[in-house]
């Protein structure tokens, strides 16, 4: 399938992947440490193990940044 | 209010541009910005509102000037180590603009003293360092219905939204607080000054924006940038319904103090 990660398209060898084999695959380890946009919309947590990712997906990580002083 | 002939001199500048004027000006000059931490990002914000004129600026931060601040922080100056950074910022302030009048309180902006201080401004700026810090901003300005601008830094990135009330908050993209075990400390991730004051200045930017009521705020709307690639790249995202302090069933009702020794996670 071919999918978008942050704006890039990338090809993976699979026909589906849930959000945490996702992640698991782009190797961020501490998923508690990345929020993720599905195809336009913020996906809650609870469904990162459920939600299927598949050919022309747009996801987002987008990571906890919390620095400022 | 009239400008006198010196303000007119000082923010001609300003008054050339279309969408400022005079009349912009004015709305500058009446305005209320509230800095929450007047550290890396806090204090090249706090230099450019006081340079713009911004009438009232409340500046809250518990902390003293130290040493290692001093590479970014760019309100303080060597002389000022081991002094209130809100005094040390109170003085240069004065210096830059005594157009403005600075509400410095030396304190903590915790869940007990959040609502009581934001009620007194028109909008917040997150110059902090830590996420208790900024859920509790999140939390407080989107029950006072008060637009902030959230800013985050980190080593060469940073990140910014601007909430208006109504429209997406902090929460409707980073749910809860990240696991305490899984946060690096600040000291320990480091930054590069001119990345904390290019977002600081990116959310002066935002507040005078809303100030005058001009231009496309960055609502629904998370800007990352990676300074040492020197790209910038914006992700849309809207309200989440099932956020907890803005969405259909809000769960969070009441502020509280999130305790958590934090400054950044980022994993690359």
């Amino acid at each position: 399938m071919k999918i978008t990660i942050n704006g890039e398209e990338e090809t993976i060898e699979k026909d589906s992947l849930t959000i945490i084999e996702l992640l698991t695959h782009k190797k961020v380890d501490m998923p508690e440490m990345v929020s993720v946009e599905y195809n336009g919309e913020m996906l809650d947590r609870e469904k990162f193990d459920t939600q299927a990712v598949t050919d022309g997906d747009k996801v987002e990580f987008l990571y906890f940044m919390g620095g400022g002083q | 209010m009239t400008l006198n002939d010196q303000q007119v001199e000082r923010y001609s500048r300003h008054i050339l541009l279309q969408d400022v004027g005079l009349s912009g000006q004015e709305k500058i000059l009446n305005a209320k910005v509230l800095i929450v931490g007047t550290g890396g990002l806090g204090a090249p914000a706090a230099l450019y509102l006081a340079a713009a004129g911004v009438g009232t600026l409340g500046i809250i931060d518990g902390d003293k000037v130290d040493m290692s601040n001093l590479q970014r922080q760019v309100i303080h100056f060597t002389p000022d180590l081991d002094k209130a950074k809100v005094q040390s910022a109170k003085e240069k302030i004065a210096l830059i603009n005594p157009d403005v009048k600075v509400n410095a309180i030396e304190d903590l902006f915790l869940a007990h003293n959040a609502m009581d201080i934001l009620k007194d401004y028109d909008f917040v700026i997150d110059g902090t360092d830590n996420f208790p810090a900024k859920f509790l901003i999140n939390d407080a300005c989107v029950m006072a219905k008060k637009p902030f601008s959230h800013g985050g830094v980190l080593r060469f990135d940073g990140q910014t939204m601007t909430h208006v009330p109504g429209e997406a908050c902090y929460r409707c993209i980073f749910d809860d607080l990240p696991p305490s075990n899984a946060v690096p400390s600040c000291s320990q991730a480091g930054i590069l000054g001119a990345i904390a004051g290019m977002l600081g200045t990116i959310q002066a930017a935002e507040a005078l924006k809303f100030i005058i009521g001009k231009g496309d705020l960055l609502t629904n709307r998370l800007q990352m940038f990676d300074a040492l690639k020197m790209k910038f790249r914006e992700v849309k995202f809207k309200k989440r319904a099932t956020c907890k302090v803005c969405g259909e069933n809000p769960v969070i009702t009441e502020l509280k103090d999130y305790e958590q020794p934090v400054c950044d996670i980022r994993q690359k």
